[in-house]
């Protein structure tokens, strides 16, 4: 009798602990010192020993308290948290938008994406050039004033590229629900000022130059145009 | 300011003496040939509203160990100087005007002005605010603030206690200030924080309008981070090691007094 009752209990238990939406802390895809000396593996291990599991933690105490959230992924509370829960949205973004970063990174990345085609051509075809491009997301990076993020996302309207820029947590897919991020670049302090200090156009000229992983960018585009039906006139 | 006036008669002085030394056309007056020299000068484009970078007043290293020196080097010689920069660049053809003036209307003049002017002014008031380890201790609130804290917060720990709590990164997300500020009235205090480069004399920036801050603390990462990396509380309570209460207090019998914010150098 005892036992089955405990047997009950601890079942109960854990099935209520799964009712909880849980996030999780990826590993970096990479060693610490993978990007160096472009960015050091002392900022890599603040950023996401300290600063990315802070997010998830912070995230993961946030919604054991919210009834309603089930177990929803990080997208799903990002969109429902936006303009109604400002903590939790902060946090839960923060969590996806530094999964979603380190990703974009790799070593002896950069460069131009000439091997992934169609993404080079619709570049070209929705900025005019890449060197264009270049400009613009230096500038989104180099004039997000305080802490924040530039990205490249896909308009599934239009079905072109364009370049914004969010401060703090926002992400693009919250401002405007026909925006998919493909690619992005941190700029936050945490994410340059041991290696960079003041100068932040120097980090956002080495993160394109060297970091860019344009496989993980083009797989992104594959996804979003195959989501949104996009692709068939591109 | 001195600089951009010196710079001025110095322009029109060697124009205008130029357009008398040559061979004016017959008929010309003296005040024709001034004028010109005037005009000459007007031309001649003048460094307009020369804000500059207050020095420290101590050195990099005074506030050791709890701001390090590299941070405070950087911090006043590169990041101060861009806001001084762009605040001149965004200010260029303006009449000259101290600092402190372009906060209240800062919003209405547009992002230069709110992001880079309130840079340089919020940068030049805290520099003033603190003080060396050693001498700070030896300063404290005069009876008016001790008098305003407690009849505001309770004690000066409470004070501390809830400053902290404003100051830690989940309430001040990415980058601001917190301050402790005078109401309109002058009979209390509260706490506030403001993002970027935002402050309290800003109209439109605090839902309660206006308050003029007598104490803040920089909370962008690049105040801290070089030191503390992710450990902003660290850095809060370690900074009340450097402040110049004798400094803050003086704030406060001014902004009590005027209803006006504290002036700064530069």
């Amino acid at each position: 009798m005892i036992s089955m009752l405990s047997t009950v209990t601890i079942f109960l238990a854990l099935r209520f602990q799964e009712c909880f939406a849980k996030v999780d802390l990826p590993a970096l895809p990479y060693d610490y010192k993978a990007l160096e000396p472009i960015i050091s593996s002392k900022t890599l291990e603040y950023h996401h020993d300290k600063h990315h599991a802070k997010y998830v933690a912070t995230t993961n105490s946030m919604i054991a308290e919210e009834s309603g959230l089930g177990d929803a992924t990080l997208e799903e509370i990002m969109k429902q948290s936006y303009g109604s829960n400002i903590g939790l949205y902060n946090n839960a973004a923060q969590a996806w938008n530094h999964a979603f970063y380190w990703n974009c990174m790799k070593a002896k990345g950069g460069g131009k994406p000439t091997k992934q085609k169609k993404l080079m051509g619709l570049i070209k075809t929705s900025f005019g050039s890449f060197d264009v491009f270049v400009k613009e997301f230096s500038n989104a990076a180099n004039t997000a004033f305080g802490s924040g993020w530039a990205w490249l996302v896909l308009d599934s309207e239009s079905g072109k590229l364009l370049v914004t820029k969010t401060i703090g947590a926002e992400n693009p897919m919250n401002v405007n629900s026909n925006w998919i991020p493909i690619l992005t670049c941190d700029v936050w302090e945490h994410a340059y000022y041991l290696d960079y200090q003041n100068l932040r156009p120097t980090y956002t000229h080495n993160f394109l130059e060297k970091l860019v992983n344009w496989d993980f960018v083009a797989d992104n585009l594959e996804t979003a145009s195959a989501k949104r039906g996009v692709g068939s006139e591109l | 300011m001195k600089l951009a006036t010196a710079l001025s008669i110095l322009t029109i002085g060697p124009a205008a003496a130029w357009h008398m030394s040559t061979d004016a056309p017959s008929g010309k007056s003296r005040r024709d040939i001034i004028s010109k020299g005037v005009a000459f000068a007007a031309a001649v484009p003048t460094i307009a509203n020369a804000y500059v970078v207050p020095d420290l007043p101590y050195g990099f290293d005074a506030l050791e160990p709890y701001i390090d020196t590299p941070t405070m080097k950087i911090h006043h010689d590169k990041h101060h100087a861009t806001y001084v920069a762009n605040v001149n660049k965004a200010t260029e053809g303006k009449p000259e005007v101290p600092i402190l003036d372009l906060m209240a209307d800062a919003l209405e003049a547009g992002p230069g002005i709110r992001n880079s002017g309130g840079g340089h002014y919020n940068h030049a008031f805290f520099w003033e605010l603190m003080e060396a380890p050693d001498k700070a201790k030896n300063t404290k609130p005069s009876s008016q603030l001790e008098e305003l804290i407690n009849k505001s917060f309770g004690s000066m720990d409470e004070m501390k206690s809830q400053f902290e709590a404003k100051a830690a990164p989940g309430a001040t997300f990415g980058s601001g200030w917190v301050w402790v500020v005078v109401n309109q009235k002058g009979d209390s205090l509260s706490i506030v924080n403001t993002p970027n480069q935002d402050n309290p004399l800003m109209k439109g920036v605090l839902g309660e309008g206006v308050m003029f801050p007598i104490l803040g603390l920089d909370v962008w990462e690049h105040a801290y981070y070089l030191k503390y990396q992710n450990r902003r509380p660290e850095y809060v309570s370690a900074w009340w090691n450097v402040v110049n209460w004798d400094k803050v207090s003086e704030n406060c019998a001014y902004v009590v007094e005027n209803h006006a914010g504290v002036s700064v150098k530069g």
